[in-house]
């Protein structure tokens, strides 16, 4: 076994509904997630990337195949708290103010409120929004509610960051700041960050790699090393191999025109 | 140069603007009295008919020295107060089971809806035969009507939690006590809460009911003595206390209500 993989998918195949008609969501992936990576899937609606990330945090189980999460089960990695999930809605508890929503994991492993509250305050720290500690969820913008959510799953200090399109419903602006605050993130915790995302430049401008899915049922079509050097800012989109990039994301894609 | 602010110059101080309704209320109610007396005087109707406000007021006040109002009053509230922890338990335990059970709630809502389709006068006198034990019965006659709404709001409540938000629970790998304690209660409550509002109306309309129709106590029987006895002014008392009483009732759960809810001020 490689041991720099930190979450092995091994032939996996989904499928809903009842064994003869159903759908087929995804069929016969493979993919390798090396330890401290930052991991892109990207793929059309509908292709199974949500169910690929689900099933990495035993949210759901595969119908054949296997996958390994940091030499675990799914389940046994869940139970272990190994993967931090983050969804496409920041899914706040919205009767609990800020702080008290990222102690939530902690309050649920039985942490003592000194040991939960340093967290917090170390992880709003991280995410520059101390001083909104004691506000409602309701009372901060969609960027700022998404960034709580993030701090929420790292409350735990998991190994792995599951990311279910988070800057989907955000407007580009917005978008693009999350996007460098999230490579800022991801350089400080040396978390493990698999990102589903519908963008094609998201994926280029924050990925190491990022494995293209094909449309249902899915499969990883290709997995494109992004070598980009770090760290990556603004001036990154003026290289040459950023657009070379996104050509060939692209066309994984099949989104270019045929020539 | 001071511009001329004629708009300014038109309108009521701050104080006054901002508290307006505390001053509009009263003045409603004064005005509501002096027409109604008006219309005795014009009238000359006899205080059997139509009493007077004041005539109403000295009724009141009689009543209350010598404690015949505070004896009925507390036999009121007392039978509604415990109709409606009844109702509560029940709706609240039983609204959770379904909410978690669409088969159970198949099986079993036919009949939950059936105990609201029928009557509660025809329900009653069944209860009563059954219970007969004044205060107890009257408050389980009143449980009958009162525990629907709550029921019906705690399971759209507890439902009305998104995937996505258990998802997460699940995640934290979080044990049945804490996604209920820590997700579903707090989720469910402002759908709950307002399945309360509407039960503590109708835990007041149960139990005056039957008192109005059974009981030998309690402001539903003393609305029934001065109808047999023609004492109107004691009449309008009555029901003016009854109405007093389920308006604090209802100010009371809105205000508990508030105090629970305080995350969504923020909100609006």
């Amino acid at each position: 076994m490689d041991h720099h993989s930190l979450i092995e998918i091994e032939a996996v195949s989904k499928h809903y509904g009842p064994a003869r008609d159903g759908v087929l969501a995804l069929r016969d992936v493979s993919l390798r997630i090396r330890a401290g990576e930052f991991l892109s899937i990207i793929g059309p609606s509908g292709c199974g990337k949500s169910t690929l990330l689900k099933m990495i945090g035993d949210l759901l189980a595969p119908s054949a195949g296997r996958i390994v999460v940091n030499g675990k089960t799914p389940e046994a990695a869940r139970r272990a708290r190994e993967c931090g999930i983050v969804f496409q809605t920041p899914t706040l508890m919205e009767w609990r103010s800020v702080a008290q929503n990222i102690e939530l994991p902690l309050e649920i492993v039985g942490a003592p409120r000194a040991e939960r509250q340093q967290r917090a305050n170390a992880l709003l720290d991280l995410i520059r929004l101390r001083e909104f500690a004691a506000r409602f969820p309701g009372e901060l913008s969609a960027g700022m509610q998404m960034q709580v959510s993030i701090a929420r799953a790292l409350a735990f200090r998991p190994a792995i960051l599951l990311m279910d399109e988070p800057f989907g419903a955000l407007d580009e602006i917005t978008r693009e700041r999350l996007g460098r605050e999230l490579l800022d993130l991801w350089t400080k915790t040396r978390v493990t960050i698999v990102f589903i995302t519908h963008s094609v430049p998201e994926a280029v401008r924050l990925s190491d790699r990022v494995a293209v899915m094909s449309p249902r049922p899915g499969r990883i079509e290709r997995v494109l090393a992004i070598d980009l050097p770090r760290p990556r800012s603004a001036a990154t989109r003026d290289l040459p191999r950023y657009w070379e990039l996104l050509r060939e994301v692209r066309a994984a894609l099949g989104l270019n025109e045929p020539k | 140069m001071r511009t001329l602010d004629w708009n300014s110059e038109m309108r009521l101080p701050t104080f006054v603007r901002a508290h307006i309704q505390y001053i509009l209320i009263p003045f409603a109610l004064g005005l509501f009295l002096l027409l109604w007396e008006t219309i005795i005087i014009v009238n000359r109707f006899p205080a059997f008919i139509l009493p007077t406000p004041r005539e109403v007021a000295h009724s009141f006040g009689a009543n209350w020295q010598s404690g015949i109002f505070p004896r009925h009053l507390a036999i009121t509230l007392f039978e509604i107060g415990l109709g409606f922890s009844i109702a509560f338990t029940f709706a609240t335990s039983v609204g959770y089971l379904l909410a978690k059970s669409p088969l159970l709630e198949k099986i079993v809502s036919p009949y939950l809806i059936a105990t609201q389709a029928i009557p509660i006068v025809a329900i009653a006198p069944l209860i009563i035969i059954w219970i007969n034990t004044g205060s107890v019965q009257n408050a389980l006659i009143a449980a009958l009507i009162t525990f629907f709404p709550m029921l019906v709001n705690t399971i759209i409540g507890v439902r009305s939690v998104r995937e996505e938000y258990r998802a997460l629970m699940r995640s934290y790998a979080a044990n049945r006590w804490q996604v209920f304690a820590k997700l579903e209660v707090p989720a469910a409550l402002p759908i709950f809460l307002g399945g309360v509002r509407v039960g503590i109306t109708l835990a007041v309309i149960g139990v005056i009911v039957v008192e109005l129709m059974w009981a030998d106590r309690g402001l539903g029987f003393l609305i029934n003595f001065a109808q047999g006895h023609l004492d109107t002014p004691l009449l309008f008392a009555t029901v003016a206390a009854l109405s007093a009483m389920a308006i604090g009732l209802y100010l009371t759960v809105v205000f508990i209500e508030k105090i629970i809810l305080r995350w969504r001020r923020s909100v609006q």
